[in-house]
Parts: C-alpha cells; structure tokens; sequence
C-alpha cells in the first residue's frame, strides 16, 4: 500500500491563514445557532431552524411509512384476535421469538385460534418477516412504538391480551382493516 | 412378462399390474388420490391420467393393467392439462384454509397444485358450505368442506378394519363422507384414517393443532405398543416451546414393511407414546431418606447402589438378589443386564415374566396380546428360567432370603398385587430403575432414570423373531441415561466390566455370545429388520 501525501502550499505551510480560516467557520456557525436560538426563544423566525441537533425526547424525527415498530395484533369486531394460529410467523422468525399454542374454537367456522400468543421482544430483531407471513391479516408492526424497557424478562414479553389492544400509528396502518371495524377484506381465509 | 414403454423408458412388470406401479417401479410418480396401495381401486379421482398411444382417450393409470408393447406418455400437454382441469374441478369447493389445516405440508392436494397446477382460481360464485369439526369418534375430526371424496377412507374402514360404519352421503359437490346415522367408528385402527387421508379431512384429535407438520423432525423407530413391533416413524421436535410445553413427540406413523405391519399402526400403539414426556417421567436419580425421596446425582445412587449390591451378595452370597427386568428393554439393554447379574455378580435369579404379562387384549391385525416388544429378545437371551421365577421371587423377599431386588421397568405390583407390595415393602434394598413412576417405584430406595425408546439406539426382537432397530431421536429427559449405559457403569463399580461407549458395542458383544444373534450387525439388520435363525421348538 501506498500513502500519497499531500505536499503543503506556501501559504498552507506558514498554518496562520489555515487557523484563521477554521476559526472563522467555527464562529460563523456558533453566531448563526446562537442568533436563532436567541430569536426562537423570543418568538422571532420560528421558520428558520437553528442548530440541526434533534431535541429528542421533546421532538422526533418523522417516521418512515414502512417504519417497523412494536407489534400488534389486528382484531376482529368483537375485539378478539384476529390470529388463527397457524404459526406461519412463528416458522418464518429466525431468531424463533414467537410462541404460540393452538387450541379448538368453539366457533367451527374460526375452528384454530391461539390459546397463548407470546412475542419475546428481547430476541426479536425487528426483521418484519412475520408481518409479512400473516395469512389473514393479523400481524403488524405498525403502531410506530419502540419497544419500552422493562425491568424483568416479563415485562419483555408481550401476550396477545395486549398486543391486540394497540393501534396502528395514523398515516402509518399497513392493514386494509382498522381493529375491530368492518368485515374482512383482504384476507384469503374469510375469517 | 409383458414389457412396455414409459416416457421412452422400458421396462418389464408381472402380468396384471397397473400402469401407475409399473411407473413407480420407474422412479416416475404419477399423481393420484384414490389410489392406494393396500385397498381396492375404485377410479374415483381422475388424477392419474396418463396418455396411452393408440387409445382413443386418456386412461387411468391406477386401474389399468399394463399390457405388452404398450406406450405410455405420463408427461405430455395433454396429460398436464387434464391434470391441471381436475385440480381446478377439486379445488372449486376446497375452502383453501391451509393455514389453519393440520396436513399443510404434507396435503396431497398443496403438493399437486404446486407442481402440476399454480393457477388462480377462475370460480367466481359461492362456495359450497359443508360440515366443519364433525365428530366420527374417540380419536377423529372430519371437515367435510377439505374432502376430495376419494374415498380412501370408507375402504380402509370396511376392507382394512372390517367395520362398514362410514360412507359417502348426498350426491354432485354436495357429496360428503360422514358416518352412518348413530354410528361412530370404533375399530382399533382409526388412526390410519389421518395418515392416508390424502388432504386434511380427517384429523386426529391426539394431534389436532398441537404442532405444523413442517416443525417436526422424524426417525425411524418401532411401535413398542405390543410384541407385534410395527414399523414406525416418531415425529418430534428439537425445539422446546414448540406445541404444549415441554411435549417432545407428537406423534408416530406407520412405516411400510411388507413382512410385519403391511403400512398399517393400530391406535394402542400409535398413541401409547405420551408416557415420554409424561409429568411421571423419572428425571433425576433419587434416594428414599425415611419417607421421601431425595434427588440425588448418578455418582452418589451408582455408589450407594453397588455398595448395596456388594454388601448382600458378601453378606448372603448371589442368590439375595432377585432381578426383574422388563421386556420394554432392548436386547442391548437386556444383554447388558445379563452381563452384569449373571458374569459379574453372579446371580441366577433373573425373571422378566410376570404372571399375566402377556394379558392385554389382541386383535386379529396387528395388535398382540402381549404388550411388549421385546418378549422374544428377552427369550432368547435367556432372562428366565434360570433361577427362581418372578413370583417366586416375591415370596422370597417376603420371607426374607432375597434381601436385595433390582427392578428393570418392572411393575410386580401392577402385574402382581397386594402380595408384592407387601412383599417390596419388605425388602432390604429395593432399586427401581425405569423411565416412569409407578406402583413399585414408590416403594424403592434407590431411583436411577432411564431412558425410553426414542431415547436410546437398540433393537427389539418381534414374536416371529424378527431384530429390528430403533433409533435414538431425542436426548433422554433430564439426567436419564440408557438402560445399558447405567449397566456399564454400574458394572464398573462392581467388577470387570466391557467399557461400552455405544449400543452398537453391546450389540458387537451379544452377537458373538449369543446364538440367534451370531454374525449380525447393525447394518445388516437395516431399515426393515432381519428374521433371525431360531433355536428348533423356538420358532
């Protein structure tokens, strides 16, 4: 390997005029963030950012439409999981972070439906796979939350019982079925 | 001899075979529904069509007999079209739930649709609505709306299982199978109504909705349901959450062997497995201090155990120690036993048969009175008869000359009564090793978990003196250990004992000592298990 370097200028090799011209643009920029933040404060040209910085938690960046966040379970109108249990998202994960255990419906026309449904968030990798493998329009992960910290292992874990009670972000639901309203459209089963 | 001619492939097949087993014996599959095998040919699917040269029509492969000269054509437009045309035909009605329908991924119909059809559907009206979830017995759920009326079903009930309960109702796409008013099936062998089922109509409730198909990883294994030894297939998972917690088998299905089971499993067999993962699964070796056990670890329970055994046999001599094995054991199993009692220690009481242990109730298929599968094994490697009979045992015990007994998956208790649990409770040292909790097993001091038949390599010796293998497909529960690996170390600890790493040593050891077994290996026995040459006024 070779390293080219770089032969300095005359003017570069006395350094005086390169200080002077990296001084001048450190302190146009911190004039410029000062002058405006001082204008915001006193409610003059609110158009006009200041410094770039994102004052997070106070502001947030927009979120993408495709934007994978925590998820949730559509539900049908009676306000029960939308989830037949086939365990289509729980083969296609590949960090196997989804347990779920069928059982009978007494409703022959559902026929499957999950007895437990369990997202362990601490393996999850946010891949959307299972979004995807929902065959009747179950899974999303829409509600444009991240996942909140908990302090045991339990509170990680996230059942049906409340991932059926989230809503999709506005702007953002990727299901063509809002929770709890309407029948079905778009889903092959007729469930 | 006729020779013909398929897809410019020839070949020569016995008089009177059909078009579709002479294409098999090819290599090429050729699509079917009703076609079975074992059962009668009725022509209900049109599936198999294939092109005959000169034949004015397409003909059905299943039930056409071949003749000589004869071209056939399996692959041609015509043919994928009729293909294509009948699927389209069989699933106008199907309600396509395969997310929900336990055959997903082994369904005859998913699999031909992606081969042979891939197209949407051109059926714009409503869908006939059938019955869902219909009862037809103990162990069976019928969804008639998935149903292709192949009819598989209704002929295996009354050729097969030999009971006309089940039929095909109403007529057109209204037809559907159910049984006959007021009846239920009731045979033994209903379990097989879910395996040749060719799409998801019939279920078994045992596994209805426990696990996807696609989930479970399958082994070779025999049925260890009775002395028949039906080939078998044991489906499991390695993945712990998978299904109800903590199960690791799901199920077993028959596998084809013309000589023992044909490609049937009785219903005994085919859901006695549940003991494996049981809530009484022995899974830590345990000693009995005063009134409870005490879970313990394997160097602890071997010392305690051979210093135990060492003791009587100094004390009293070999004959205080009586041993009843179980003849749930594999040969190598029980070899190793007999290596251990009669070589090293000594000891001529060895007795696997219980009085009654060949009780249950037969039937005229495949299911055995005797509901062990190593009877025969046990047999032959001379584990009875050679000192004091099992029950003799017991009054020995009773009366205080056996002072020690060793309990191999036995239950005298069960098989005996009262009079041996009086008898058990009496005794010095009772050691129970086995794979589950039982009557005995509560009156024991020492517990060493063993494992159970998907747990361990081995074979199993049938009532015609057929050795067939068994393969390990699971590590064993908790701390259990093969029977013969507890044996070895045991037999460590008491005197000169072979090093036994695998079972396939034990077995290398038993086929140079023990006769019917000369000369055998592993591999020869093979998939589907080999006669051994019996001893004359055995057989």
């Amino acid at each position: 390997m070779k390293i080219v370097g770089h032969n300095l200028t005359t003017k570069e090799s006395f350094y005086f005029f390169e200080i002077a011209k990296g001084l001048w643009i450190t302190s146009r920029h911190f004039i410029y963030n000062m002058y405006f933040h001082i204008a915001h404060l006193l409610g003059k040209y609110p158009e006009v950012p200041a410094a770039v910085t994102v004052q997070y938690p106070e502001e947030k960046v927009p979120l993408s439409r495709r934007w994978r966040g925590r998820h949730r379970i559509n539900a049908r109108p009676d306000g029960s999981p939308r989830c037949v249990a086939c365990m289509l998202c729980e083969t296609v994960c590949p960090v196997q972070c989804i347990h779920i255990v069928a059982g009978e419906h007494p409703d022959p026309a559902i026929e499957k439906y999950p007895v437990s449904f369990e997202i362990d968030v601490t393996r999850c990798c946010w891949c959307g796979m299972c979004e995807e493998a929902c065959p009747v329009d179950a899974l999303y992960m829409d509600t444009g939350k991240s996942p909140e910290p908990g302090f045991s292992r339990e509170d990680l874990l996230y059942r049906k019982e409340q991932l059926v009670k989230e809503m999709p972000l506005p702007g953002c639901q990727r299901s063509l079925n809002a929770p709890g309203q309407g029948p079905m459209e778009a889903n092959p089963l007729g469930l | 001899m006729p020779t013909l001619t398929i897809d410019d492939q020839q070949v020569t097949v016995d008089q009177g075979t059909t078009i579709l087993d002479a294409a098999k014996k090819l290599g090429i599959s050729i699509p079917h529904f009703c076609y079975h095998p074992r059962l009668t040919k009725v022509d209900a699917c049109r599936m198999c069509l294939v092109e005959v040269k000169d034949a004015p029509k397409l003909v059905t492969s299943c039930s056409n007999a071949v003749r000589d000269n004869m071209v056939v054509f399996t692959g041609t437009p015509k043919v994928e079209e009729a293909r294509k045309s009948i699927l389209e035909f069989i699933l106008i009605n199907h309600p396509l739930d395969c997310p929900i329908c336990d055959k997903a991924g082994e369904c005859k119909l998913q699999d031909y649709y992606f081969r042979h059809s891939r197209q949407p559907s051109r059926f714009k009206d409503y869908k006939v609505k059938k019955h869902k979830v219909v009862d037809l017995g103990a162990t069976m759920v019928l969804d008639s709306e998935r149903c292709v009326v192949c009819s598989r079903c209704v002929r295996f009930c009354k050729e097969v299982a030999g009971e006309e309960n089940l039929g095909i109702f109403n007529r057109g796409d209204h037809s559907e199978i159910g049984t006959y008013p007021g009846k239920k099936i009731e045979h033994n062998y209903q379990g097989n109504l879910a395996d040749i089922c060719p799409v998801g109509a019939l279920t078994a409730k045992d596994f209805r909705f426990k696990c996807r198909s696609w989930l479970l990883c399958k082994v070779d294994t025999i049925c260890p349901g009775c002395s028949n030894g039906c080939n078998a297939v044991v489906h499991f998972t390695l993945r712990s959450f998978d299904g109800i917690k903590g199960q690791r088998v799901f199920r077993l299905t028959p596998r084809e062997n013309n000589d023992v089971n044909k490609i049937w499993l009785c219903d005994v067999g085919r859901w006695g497995y549940s003991f494996i993962d049981s809530i009484d699964r022995l899974t830590t070796p345990a000693l009995k201090k005063g009134e409870d056990f005490v879970k313990s670890d394997w160097d602890t329970v071997l010392r305690e155990t051979a210093s135990g055994l060492k003791t009587v046999v100094e004390r009293y001599g070999p004959s205080a120690i009586g041993v009843i094995p179980s003849p749930h054991l594999t040969n190598e199993d029980l070899y190793a036993l007999k290596c251990l009692f009669s070589c090293v220690l000594k000891v001529t009481n060895i007795d696997f048969k219980l009085p009654g242990l060949d009780k249950g109730e037969g039937d005229k298929l495949l299911l055995k009175a005797d509901r062990h599968p190593n009877t025969r094994g046990a047999e032959l490697l001379g584990l009875s008869g050679t000192g004091l009979s099992a029950e003799a045992m017991m009054e020995k015990v009773k009366t205080g000359e056996i002072k020690a007994l060793y309990l191999v998956g036995s239950d005298p208790v069960k098989y005996i009564g009262e009079k041996a649990e009086e008898a058990l409770s009496r005794a010095e040292l009772l050691i129970f090793q086995g794979t589950n909790f039982n009557a005995s097993c509560k009156l024991a001091h020492v517990i060493l978990p063993g494992a159970t038949f998907v747990e361990k390599e081995g074979t199993f010796t049938n009532y015609q003196g057929r050795l067939q293998r068994i393969n390990k497909a699971l590590e064993p529960l908790g701390e259990a250990q093969a029977d013969w690996e507890i044996f070895t170390r045991l037999g460590k600890r008491l005197g000169s004992y072979p090093s036994y790493k695998y079972a396939e040593e034990v077995f290398k050891d038993m086929a140079r000592e023990v006769a019917p077994f000369t000369g055998l290996s592993y591999q020869k026995i093979g998939p589907q298990g080999i006669k051994l040459t019996l001893p004359e006024g055995k057989s």
